[in-house]
């Protein structure tokens, strides 16, 4: 396949968010940072006071946040600035556009949030997401986001392995699934009382109990060195870097461990075109568009930034084993 | 608008219709399409054609309910506007979204039904933007309007073509189909009636069977 146009990103898009990496320096002690700052380009994003660039969330977040270990797995692009970040960006929930979960989200009230962990574990229960978080030490993870509709991010989260949040919980010998489920609350998501919407509430997503436990897998509080913004899950979200961005589920309500295989939302709606593995493959097709190339944001019309996909969404070194077998094919 | 001067509205007209391609210009050099402008620009240039088309559809009627007979000579207009809108949809999806990778362009038009269909809207388009001059008016006789009248074919694609490519919102295939709904119904109507007119014309012995 032919890429006419570079992938080579222009200098004006290099620019990370200058704030974030000079906070990032200072956590990693090094002084004299922000060579960068003087780049940050008007072309990055339109002139905006932003009511997302300000801490949230509560104290005993923030100081974890504050004490997130750095770095720990680094993607090597560079980072889509957080505006992008939590202004482009699909949660149905608050919309169908990409500006909606912005633009809706400000209502939305996500702590104090309880989580349930249900299904085969030792301890289920309903918890606190502070008692869930307590005496876990919260990592830093640049990630690449590869969404199904074929753009893409680079995202700094902050978060844990989901891992080690489940084994706290004792797993029994039967658990073979993780299902998850977003907050269903009409009050909260205006569009979870749409007619026009396809999707019945709430929204659920799962993996397979290897790929839950795969250690690139992580639950994210945080993202840019923040609290996650209501937009982008608030207060606890998936991260799963080598699936499709709608395997992320956001603002998670449960967490159960299930024997069978659970009945995950897009793959309901359109089996056809989403599966239950949405890995990222640029070898199979969306019937509706090709996922060979995606569209690195933010991307100008002059400089469409159209880079190739990679398998597994260039996490192939780490997860393809855990494939291995499997017809990608017929199970995308 | 019936007491300004042809010439008047016509700027007028023309001035409005441009509004969607000014601000999409504005939006492109102030960097206001957001993150992913590519898609903007292919979104929004395919939904003013669509719309465009509509509105070029609610001529006929308002003529003819609205005795608003001043808008006729501004229908050729506005149909050059939704063939402008279709042509910048499809050269902003061949260079912003496939990045001018023509091989591409034809595998996609193959591989993908709703791409499939969008196509041959377009070309009908295009047929009735050259064949829409006075000068091929007059060539063309009385095959002229039957011609023109695949621009119910081309609106029914259009939709389809949008249909098609839901995700999980039916709100925008709903709203444009609905209207596309209305604007058809009234033109089978009319044909119904006329078909009515000529039986009795033509044929008086049949109704008394009936």
């Amino acid at each position: 396949m032919l890429i006419k146009f570079p992938s080579k990103i222009p200098a004006s898009e290099i620019t990370p968010e200058p704030i974030y990496r000079a906070r990032r320096d200072f956590m990693r002690g090094v002084v004299g940072a922000g060579a960068g700052m003087a780049l940050s380009s008007a072309w990055a994003a339109p002139a905006h006071t932003d009511k997302d660039a300000v801490d949230r969330g509560p104290d005993w977040l923030r100081k974890q946040l504050a004490a997130a270990r750095p770095d720990v797995v680094v993607a090597k692009d560079p980072l889509t600035p957080f505006y992008n970040v939590t202004h482009y960006n699909n949660f149905y929930e608050f919309g169908y556009q990409k500006e909606d979960p912005a633009a809706n989200s400000e209502g939305f009230n996500p702590y104090p949030w309880n989580v349930e962990i249900a299904g085969e574990v030792g301890k289920p229960g309903s918890y606190h997401l502070e008692d869930l978080l307590k005496g876990m030490e919260l990592e830093e993870r640049v990630y690449r986001l590869r969404c199904v509709e074929a753009w893409s991010m680079v995202i700094p989260w902050i978060g844990f392995p989901l891992a080690s949040l489940l084994k706290r919980f004792e797993p029994t010998s039967k658990a073979k699934y993780v299902a998850f489920t977003t907050l269903k609350d009409a009050k909260q998501f205006p569009e979870q009382k749409s007619y026009f919407s396809s999707i019945d509430w709430p929204y659920i997503e799962g993996l397979r109990m290897d790929e839950a436990m795969h250690p690139l897998t992580i639950l994210a509080v945080g993202l840019y060195g923040k609290a996650l913004p209501n937009q982008n899950g608030a207060p606890l979200r998936l991260v799963v870097p080598w699936k499709y961005g709608f395997k992320s589920i956001k603002s998670i309500v449960r967490i159960e461990l299930t024997e069978t295989q659970p009945k995950t939302t897009w793959s309901e709606i359109a089996p056809d075109e989403y599966g239950f593995y949405a890995n990222v493959n640029p070898k199979v097709d969306h019937p509706r568009w090709s996922q060979a190339t995606e569209r690195r944001l933010p991307s100008t019309l002059f400089s469409p930034n159209i880079v190739p996909t990679q398998m597994f969404n260039g996490y192939a070194d780490e997860v393809a084993s855990l494939y291995s077998g499997l017809d990608l094919r017929k199970f995308y | 608008m019936k007491t300004l001067p042809v010439s008047a509205r016509r700027v007028l007209i023309f001035v409005l219709a441009s509004l969607p391609f000014g601000w999409l210009l504005w939006a492109t050099f102030t960097n206001h399409l957001g993150a992913d402008p590519a898609k903007t620009v292919v979104w929004q240039t395919g939904l003013w054609a669509l719309r465009l088309l509509l509105i070029t559809l609610c001529v006929s009627p308002a003529r003819r309910l609205l005795q608003w007979g001043w808008l006729m000579v501004h229908r050729r207009m506005l149909g050059l506007f939704a063939l402008f809108y279709a042509v910048l949809h499809l050269l902003a999806y061949v260079f912003f979204i496939l990045g001018a990778d023509f091989s591409r362009l034809g595998e996609e038009l193959i591989k993908r039904p709703y791409i499939t269909v969008g196509a041959p809207a377009l070309l009908i388009l295009v047929v009735l933007g050259v064949t829409s001059t006075r000068a091929m008016m007059r060539r063309l006789g009385k095959s002229w309007q039957r011609l023109h009248n695949s621009v119910y074919v081309a609106v029914l694609l259009a939709w389809l073509h949008l249909f098609w490519q839901v995700r999980s919102s039916y709100f925008e295939a709903a709203l444009y189909g609905s209207i596309t709904a209305v604007l058809l119904l009234i033109r089978l109507y009319w044909w119904w009636q006329r078909r009515q007119k000529v039986r009795r014309v033509v044929r008086p012995g049949q109704m008394e069977r009936g």
